[in-house]
């Protein structure tokens, strides 16, 4: 597999998400969430699974970023106040990342190259969904619209007296 | 390009989201921070499907649903925080503190 592409696409992954977990800005911060999944779905074709970084993009940037902006957009007051830097959450999340890349690196299985397998076709997903995976694909189902129903009712306005 | 330089920028990521979760004060951020952990993981195991000799694509169907279920959160989260800026005004988190002890 390509390496170049494959570091392009983790740096501009990392910083956009690093842009949105710490800019002041709402809007700004919330394009960078849309961006970090744009690399999110990037990888997801680097590995060769193209249906999933095609639902990553319908459902992340087409429908969820969407859904955030228009969320900032209906509850703005002001900008997050500007206040010092959280220094407790810095050092907890270098922490776990050291502890997860130490447990990694020390893992001598997992510096392996990626074996020859076939395409994943969609014909191939479908089928699996239909025949290995048929209850979670409809539990999924009912997931989504309970969800949405419930969000909807949440999300209503208030008409009682 | 093997799978430890994957899993690292993928646990990168998950740090990341951590931190958003953490040190962010307005609600949607926090559920922003909780997705890119999601996400992270849906790297995993990705990744791990690439890896693996075998054709099942037990990573790839984890995944898809792995999103789905991730998109309601998604939609109930944010209908919460609509629902909580109505009736205190506010979306930061510090300031929601009704149930303190």
């Amino acid at each position: 597999m390509n390496t170049a592409a494959f570091v392009v696409i983790a740096v501009f992954t990392l910083a956009a998400a690093l842009a949105a977990a710490t800019n002041p800005n709402l809007m700004h911060a919330a394009l960078s969430f849309a961006l970090a999944f744009v690399g999110v779905a990037a990888f997801y074709f680097f590995l060769g699974a193209e249906f999933v970084g095609l639902v990553q993009v319908f459902v992340y940037i087409g429908a969820v970023a969407v859904l955030v902006v228009f969320t900032i957009l209906l509850t703005r007051r002001e900008g997050e106040k500007h206040r010092g830097v959280n220094w407790s959450g810095v050092l907890i999340a270098i922490a776990v990342f050291a502890g997860l890349a130490w447990a990694i690196v020390k893992t001598p299985s997992m510096s392996i190259t990626p074996p020859q397998i076939a395409p994943l076709t969609v014909k191939r997903i479908g089928e699996a969904l239909m025949t290995d995976y048929p209850w979670p694909l409809m539990g999924a189902g009912l997931l989504l619209t309970v969800a949405l129903l419930g969000a909807l009712i949440l999300a209503m306005e208030d008409k009682r007296e | 390009m093997t799978l430890s330089i994957l899993l690292i920028v993928s646990a990168a990521l998950f740090s990341i989201g951590l931190l958003a979760a953490l040190s962010r004060r307005h609600a949607i951020f926090i559920l922003i921070g909780v997705e890119m952990m999601l996400a992270a993981a849906n790297i995993n195991f990705i990744g791990f499907w690439r890896f693996n000799p075998q054709p099942q694509p037990t990573g790839v169907m984890v995944a898809i649903f792995a999103i789905g279920i991730a998109a309601a959160e998604a939609a109930v989260g944010l209908a919460i925080v609509i629902a909580v800026y109505r009736h205190y005004r506010t979306t930061n988190v510090d300031e929601l503190t009704q149930l303190k002890g």
